[in-house]
């Protein structure tokens, strides 16, 4: 279609290049990992729907078990003549290199879409910037970079041409969330403007040059000193070649579009003396603040690198004007130790070889300094671009300098002004403060496209999430307005602000980003006449001083009202379009619920009816309000952190959670990524609309709440009746049921600050009133009306004493529940299944314990930051936790434990040649038996004396001695992680560490999905499960990894989930644990991507069990040595259809909705799946033990 | 030759054995099963709105839930092409059903809001039902509603169907009517062609362990089809609607009962869970021996011939028969020691 009469679409980077590149491929090999998941998410989803691609062929999306499992695939792929293509970022990106280097090296067309991301260095981060695709760049590839959701889609299309021409394969990357997540409306490419750019001569070569038995030939050789170096300049012409093809195929689609894109494009002042070079979407927002500056007389350019290897250095310097002077280079990306980073070097180097060639436009090499910004999604605004050009003006500008952060340590920082604002006044400028729950982002994605589609305006949302998956705050970013937004940064001066949850009042600064003038509505239970006097005094004095407009809406009433719940999204959203003005109200009105129709259509009429009712009842309710002319209010907010906070956390982990962690300086930071433990209990999120409170005289103190709690928030303890001394007045207690405890009292104690309001303490809770039975010994009540004095109680409970371990009986629940936990309060969803069994894992072995633990779920909510919930014991003990990758885990904690090991036997060794030490201590330490409690803790007590002896001694031998004396208390080494983890990416190197015979404990928490990536498909995945990359529901069995661990013979195994039996898993744990050799402890672990309320987790688990879907069974290689057979069955046979099951959960019904028959036949042969493994492990069970008589089977 | 056919709902039917609404009848193969056994008609099992709309409610909530909120999984589900949710899928049950077997097909329908049941019952009419089955399953819970109120509710829904529809309506009841036989006048009088006695509901049972109310499912019994016979007795004659009876037909000799009570068809579905589909075969066969023993040529002889009006004892349909019944019972029921007093 010609330019000028295109469709606009509004939809994400992700989808944008999705689009292109399933049009102009074959095959499509795929691997989760953020933020470049929903780009073969779609393409997985166009491919089940049977969409074609440009040839009428519907394109083959596999998922692999990884991302060098994708790369390979790629490049098999590639090999046999297909048009292939992958997406990936960070540590996927890495894991592709090999294969990288050998596609490229073969000169094979190939394109690599990579959502640029940060690697994993001294942390994880998700979010975006260049470090990924820096590391790729030495292997051969081209790299083409894109700085808007637009320019994702072009330039897609550009490298999917180039490559078929260039035979170099690409690496086309955007910004990870800035722009693969930013919706923004767009001129799509259709398939004719494809047609144009893509030869089908040079597809068809492309296949003639693949591998065929018709025309066999070989790659892959190995070559020698010989030929090797020869063979790899032979590919010099290709490269010297691409630039000019990429320009060909960008002139092609500027001729089919009109936007024209060069290898590097200038743009600033035609005399411009000072430039900033830059790739990504940097490049945006430093084009139109140098235009602004220009505007302003300013002599200030920007060229933006587009085609970035092979590097087009003559392009580059002929970009220039020759007025040039200064050069700042930007590098979204940090290369210790080097010289510079990356595309610095390369402008340095250009323009030197230009100079000295005599080509350049100028006469001598202008001032080149090079600048890192905007790493991990840090904030590079106007402000920061226009401090960058300031320190150009410099007669001295600073080298190899930071923008955007305060570098107090090495001093790199530049400062900038952060009032500099471009923003176009004729754009509406709307940020929106949400819950994750509300559905505030759904809403205002679909605000974007209802403007987008029903008006010529164009809109931009950004969306930034929390770090916390329960009670997450999220906060949108839409602008709307004449021309395309090309400002790739936050809101900073909003015209209107929407605050969808009262309670963000008392945290969060929410009108920090209103301007003069602008609107604040606000979601409040109070109305016009009464609300000013439930406001906090910052907001009062907002509202006046800057002159804003307020209305209020009691919005979460008018949903409740509708039959929605908190979901206050579309009522907010027809409020926003009301006082806005974007569109006419009627006009507003009936466009939301036409979107209303488009989101929730397939899910019922009834939906779409309760929504669009919603909408109708809005406006009746949303009022303004007149703002007095003075504040009234003493509402202070409240501080992060309390006073008695250790110093970091009041310094540094407070200012984090108060969301002002972009102004903490680089000293305040460990330079090292070591933080302290135990921080989670001095953030209150105060989350829980309903907490559970404790009927004392109905509990039979059973254990079974203690022991699920996500979040360790319900507890108990028992202790001497003195302990009562000075309790507050609402603290409860009852005589404790223990005899070997004599008068004890027994508390069991919430605290309301934390927890989340899951429910599944209460659903667990096997203790009815006999009067009246829905009362438990546990209910679920409003925690306004309670807050304060469970507060008090919580903090009185935390000063008495905790169980004397020693005395417990850690074989029961209602012993364990007494023994502290040293993991509480973590980020995970409400409800989650895995949190409990790591509670579990501190409470039993958390003062010994290692943790290596792979990335996934139990990384985030166990390793992010502000807060870490792994925690310390009264003696400063407590688990020491350590994530490396997601799929290396096994492997790092196997490291651990030979360390731990080889430490031993060093300390072993100096101990027996250490002259002076005490004969009887040493040998005490020697032969000391650590199997218990008692007698780990007396070893403890021997390494101390052994201490206090060696630094007496103060000899270089005593010196070595103390370096690894602990190393002779037992250590416990975990190795936790997820199904993706341990079925998937990681399951080699967990075969072998399996292998290996060492003590090490495996617990894998089985969600059957990839859970924090969104759901996708792993091994684990059921058949007839729907998950991502499985829309059809998955056709195969789930791999049965405990059957695999127990060929082995000498590997202990066990599959638990503690809803269908606590005491198992408990069982199962220890038995792990005491094992001396490698255990494998598979627990089913119920999740948000199931899809039912999760307070019913536990129930779900013992249907789990009750229908042989998940078995309960110990292997314990050491009954062999017994003559005993090492299998047993600890649940009985399958008593309940798993149909009854399996239908609890969204991930199965769906399927039963959409594909009634395929669910029916996955089904039934998911049943069959599970008696025929019952009958395995019960056959398996019932044999005679090699050595034994007769069978020892149940 | 003996004549096994009878009418109802205007439909000719080639026998009274009818295979009433159950989980059966949702598989094809088994409508199929249940023509080749004999089965003169089906009824297809119910539509619930009421379910379509908690279907809906909870997909919409679990695919929305957690999404949105933590940005490496702002969802959790792929989104599906059609998840088939309202009747859509129950009216290409009908459509397939009615292409593959040639006798009648009728709908059944459980709503909840009056615009449900008029807008399916359209739908399921459109779909090629040959009649439709209103299976009205309500639990009048609200103590201020009052019998004549519940009754109401259940004549205007007849006469707002009757006019929504051309097909024939059948009204399924309960058996909790203070006045049964006033309100089949009135269904009578709403417009009701047939009147299918009576509904069974399933009813909650205690676990006494758990101390949980849990769903129980049993199966009817023989026994449950006296007081359908009771029923259909005392009002055949006084209705124009035909009279079915369902529940507790488990043999031939239920069917004859029936028919002699006065019903037009026997319907029957515990059984066939019971004892298989084939077992249709066996009770047509029975029928026919039966009749053919006793020297009966048709089922339309023998319709209405012990009702209220035909029996020589009416009486026997009347208070009176409880007493009798009871002193029978006694009789035969040997006194247990201390039991007395």
């Amino acid at each position: 279609m010609p330019h000028g009469e295109r469709a606009r679409l509004t939809l994400d980077g992700n989808e944008a290049v999705a689009h292109v590149a399933y049009k102009l491929s074959d095959v499509i090999a795929i691997y989760p990992i953020t933020p470049s998941s929903p780009m073969g998410e779609w393409t997985d989803q166009w491919a089940a729907q049977e969409r074609p691609n440009l040839w009428s062929a519907v394109p083959a999306v596999v998922e692999l078990q990884s991302e060098g499992g994708a790369a390979g695939t790629l490049h098999g792929a590639l090999q046999a003549g297909a048009l292939a293509t992958t997406f990936t970022a960070s540590q996927g990106l890495l894991l592709m290199i090999p294969n990288m280097y050998k596609i490229a090296g073969e000169l094979t067309p190939a394109v690599f879409h990579v959502a640029a991301r940060s690697l994993a260095t001294q942390a994880l981060s998700i979010f975006g910037d260049h470090g990924d695709v820096m590391a790729a760049r030495a292997t051969g590839v081209a790299m083409l970079a894109s700085s808007s959701v637009q320019e994702a889609m072009d330039l897609a299309a550009v490298a999917h041409a180039a490559t078929l021409r260039a035979r170099v394969p690409f690496l086309h990357f955007f910004d990870g969330f800035r722009t693969s997540h930013e919706v923004a409306k767009i001129e799509p490419l259709d398939d004719e403007d494809l047609r144009a750019l893509v030869d089908d001569g040079l597809v068809h070569a492309h296949r003639a040059r693949a591998l065929s038995p018709e025309r066999p030939v070989v790659r892959g050789t190995a070559q020698n000193p010989d030929i090797y170096f020869q063979a790899r300049e032979a590919a010099n012409p290709y490269y010297l070649a691409c630039p000019a093809i990429v320009q060909d195929a960008m002139d092609a689609l500027a001729a089919r579009t009109g936007r024209a894109y060069h290898l590097v494009d200038y743009a600033g002042a035609p005399d411009a003396e000072r430039i900033v070079v830059l790739m990504g979407s940097g490049a945006e927002t430093a084009d139109e603040t140098a235009a602004f500056l220009a505007r302003r007389g300013e002599r200030v350019g920007v060229l933006k690198v587009r085609l970035y290897r092979p590097f087009p250095a003559e392009a580059l310097v002929a970009a220039l004007p020759s007025t040039v002077r200064a050069v700042a280079v930007l590098d979204r990306t940090k290369e210790p130790g080097g010289a510079g980073e990356p595309l610095y070097l390369d402008v340095l180097a250009a323009l030197t070889e230009a100079v000295a060639a005599g080509s350049a436009p100028f006469g001598r090499v202008p001032r080149v300094v090079g600048g890192r910004y905007a790493l991990s999604s840090k904030e590079f605004t106007p402000a920061m671009v226009k401090a960058v050009f300031d320190e150009l003006e410099a007669p001295r500008s600073r080298n190899h300098f930071t923008i955007g952060i305060h570098d107090d340590v090495t001093h790199t920082s530049l400062p900038w002004d952060p009032s500099f604002s471009i923003e176009a006044p004729d754009t509406v400028r709307a940020v929106f403060y949400g819950l994750g729950a509300d559905g505030t982002v759904s809403a205002n994605k679909n605000s974007i496209k209802i403007i987008g589609e029903d008006t010529e305006a164009y809109g931009q949302g950004y969306f930034v999430y929390d770090s916390k998956k329960s009670g997450s705050v999220t906060v949108s970013h839409l602008r709307f307005g004449p021309r395309p937004i090309r400002a790739p940064y936050l809101i900073e001066r909003a015209s209107f602000v929407a605050c969808h949850q009262f309670e963000f009042l008392g945290r969060l600064d929410v009108l920090r980003t209103a301007e003069p003038g602008a609107v604040f509505l606000l979601n409040c239970p109070y109305g016009p006449a009464d609300v000013w006097d439930h406001l906090p005094r910052a907001v009062q004095e907002e509202l006046i001083v800057r002159h804003l407009r307020f209305f209020v809406i009691d919005g979460s009433r008018v949903a409740r009202d509708a039959g929605l719940g908190g979901r206050v999204n579309t009522i907010m959203q027809t409020c926003f379009f009301a006082i806005s003005g974007v569109l006419e109200r009627e006009e507003a009105g009936a466009a939301i619920k036409r979107a209303i129709e488009k989101t929730y259509g397939r899910r019922g009429e009834t939906v779409v009816r309760k929504n669009c009712a919603a909408v109708d009842a809005a406006l009746a309710h949303l009022h303004e309000v007149n703002i007095p002319e003075r504040v009234t209010s003493t509402l202070a907010p409240r501080s992060p952190v309390p006073d008695e906070a250790p110093a970091f956390v009041r310094e540094v982990t407070a200012r984090l959670i108060a969301g002002d962690g972009d102004l903490v300086p680089v000293s305040a930071l460990p330079a090292d990524g070591t933080y302290p433990s135990g921080t989670a209990r001095w953030e209150k999120r105060n989350i829980a609309a309903e907490i559970p409170a404790w009927d004392e005289g109905l509990c039979i103190q059973c254990g079974k709440c203690v022991l699920v709690c996500p979040h360790a928030v319900i507890r108990a303890k028992v202790y001497a009746p003195a302990g009562l001394a000075g309790a507050p007045a609402a603290f409860k207690s009852a005589p404790a049921r223990w005899r070997e405890f004599g008068d004890a009292r027994y508390t069991l104690q919430v605290s309301p600050e934390d927890c989340t309001g899951c429910g599944l303490c209460v659903e667990v809770c096997p203790a009815k009133s006999k009067a009246e039975v829905r009362h438990k010994a546990i209910d679920m009540v409003d925690q306004r009306p309670v807050h304060d004095a469970e507060v008090a109680s919580w903090n009185f409970f935390l000063g008495l004493p905790e169980a004397a371990r020693a005395r417990l009986n850690a074989a029961l629940v209602k012993d364990v529940q007494l023994l502290e936990p040293l993991f509480e309060f973590s980020g995970a969803c409400a409800g989650c299944g895995e949190t409990p069994y790591l509670k579990l894992l501190s409470q039993l072995f958390g003062d010994r314990a290692l943790v290596a633990n792979a990335t996934g779920c139990s990384s985030i909510y166990g390793g992010s930051q502000p807060t870490t919930p792994w925690t310390v014991n009264g003696e400063g003990r407590g688990p020491a936790w350590a994530n490396s990758l997601f799929e290396d885990n096994a492997e790092f904690g196997l490291g651990m434990r030979v360390a731990l090991d080889a430490q031993a036997t060093h300390a072993r060794a100096l101990l027996g040649r250490l002259q002076d030490a005490p004969g009887e201590l040493a040998a005490a330490l020697l032969a000391a038996d650590q199997s218990t409690e008692a007698g780990i803790s007396a070893q403890r007590e021997r390494v101390r004396a052994l201490g206090r002896r060696l630094a007496e001694l103060d000899t270089p031998q005593a010196r070595e001695l103390a370096s690894v004396a602990d190393a002779l208390v037992r250590k416990s080494v975990w190795i936790v992680g997820g199904d993706g983890w341990a079925y998937d990416i990681g399951y080699g190197g967990l075969d072998h560490v399996l292998a290996s015979g060492r003590n090490v404990n495996v617990l894998v928490l089985d969600t059957e999905v990839y859970s924090n990536t969104g759901g996708q498909m792993s091994k684990a995945t059921p058949r007839g499960a729907v998950a991502k990359f499985a829309a059809g529901g998955k056709a195969t069995a789930k791999k049965d990894l405990a059957l695999m661990a127990m060929s082995y013979g000498h590997i202990y195994v066990a599959g638990v989930a503690m809803g269908g039996n606590d005491t198992q898993t408990l069982r199962a744990l220890r038995e792990a644990e005491a094992y001396d050799g490698p255990s494998l402890v598979i627990a089913y672990s119920h999740c948000i991507a199931h899809g039912y309320d999760l307070r019913h987790g536990m129930d779900q688990q013992k249907a789990a069990v009750l229908s042989g879907h998940w078995p309960l069974f110990r292997y314990n290689p050491a009954l062999a040595s017994e003559a005993r057979n090492p299998l047993q069955l600890d649940s009985k046979a399958p008593s309940l259809p798993l149909k009854a099951y399996v239908y609890n959960e969204t991930r199965y019904t769906m399927l039963a909705h959409s594909h009634p028959e395929t669910a029916r036949r996955l089904l039934a042969e998911a049943q069959n799946d599970v008696l025929t493994r019952w009958r395995l492990y019960e056959h398996w069970a019932s044999l005679a033990a090699p050595g034994s008589p007769v069978g020892t089977g149940p | 030759m003996i004549d096994l056919s009878t009418r109802y709902l205007g439909l000719r039917l080639a026998s009274p054995l009818v295979a009433s609404a159950s989980p059966l009848c949702e598989s094809l193969d088994n409508i199929r099963k249940m023509e080749d056994a004999g089965a003169a008609a089906v009824v297809l099992h119910s539509l619930f709105e009421e379910r379509i709309d908690v279907e809906s409610h909870h997909l919409d909530r679990y695919l929305s839930h957690g999404t949105e909120s933590y940005a490496e999984s702002v969802s959790y589900f792929p989104d599906l092409h059609d998840y088939n949710l309202g009747p859509e899928g129950y009216l290409e049950h009908i459509r397939r059903a009615k292409a593959a077997v040639d006798i009648p097909v009728i709908g059944s329908l459980n709503g909840v809001s009056t615009g449900g049941w008029l807008r399916i019952a359209r739908k399921i009419e459109e779909a090629g039902a040959d009649a439709l089955e209103l299976n009205i399953f309500y639990v009048p819970t609200d103590p201020a509603l009052t019998g004549a109120e519940v009754e109401q509710m259940y004549v205007d829904l007849v006469r707002d169907v009757k006019r929504s529809v051309s097909v024939p309506v059948a009204v399924k009841l309960g058996h909790s009517f203070s006045a049964t036989a006033n309100v089949a006048r009135r269904l009578d009088d709403a417009g009701a062609d047939g009147l299918v006695l009576f509904n069974r509901f399933y009813l909650p049972d205690f676990d006494l362990e758990t101390l949980d109310v849990v769903p129980k499912l049993t199966l009817s019994s023989p026994h449950e089809l006296l007081v359908r016979l009771h029923w259909v007795a005392i009002l055949y004659g006084h209705v124009h609607a035909d009279l079915a009876i369902t529940g507790g037909v488990h043999s031939a000799g239920d069917v004859l009962k029936a028919m002699m009570a006065g019903a037009r068809v026997a319907m029957t579905t515990s059984a066939l869970l019971e004892h298989g589909i084939d077992h249709l075969v066996g009770m047509r066969a029975g029928l026919l021996a039966w009749m053919e023993a006793h020297e009966y040529a048709s089922i339309a002889q023998m319709q209405g011939s012990m009702s209220y009006r035909s029996v020589a004892e009416p009486a026997a349909f009347e208070r009176a028969n409880y007493m009798k019944v009871l002193s029978s019972y006694a009789l035969r029921t040997p006194p247990r020691p201390g039991a007395g007093r």
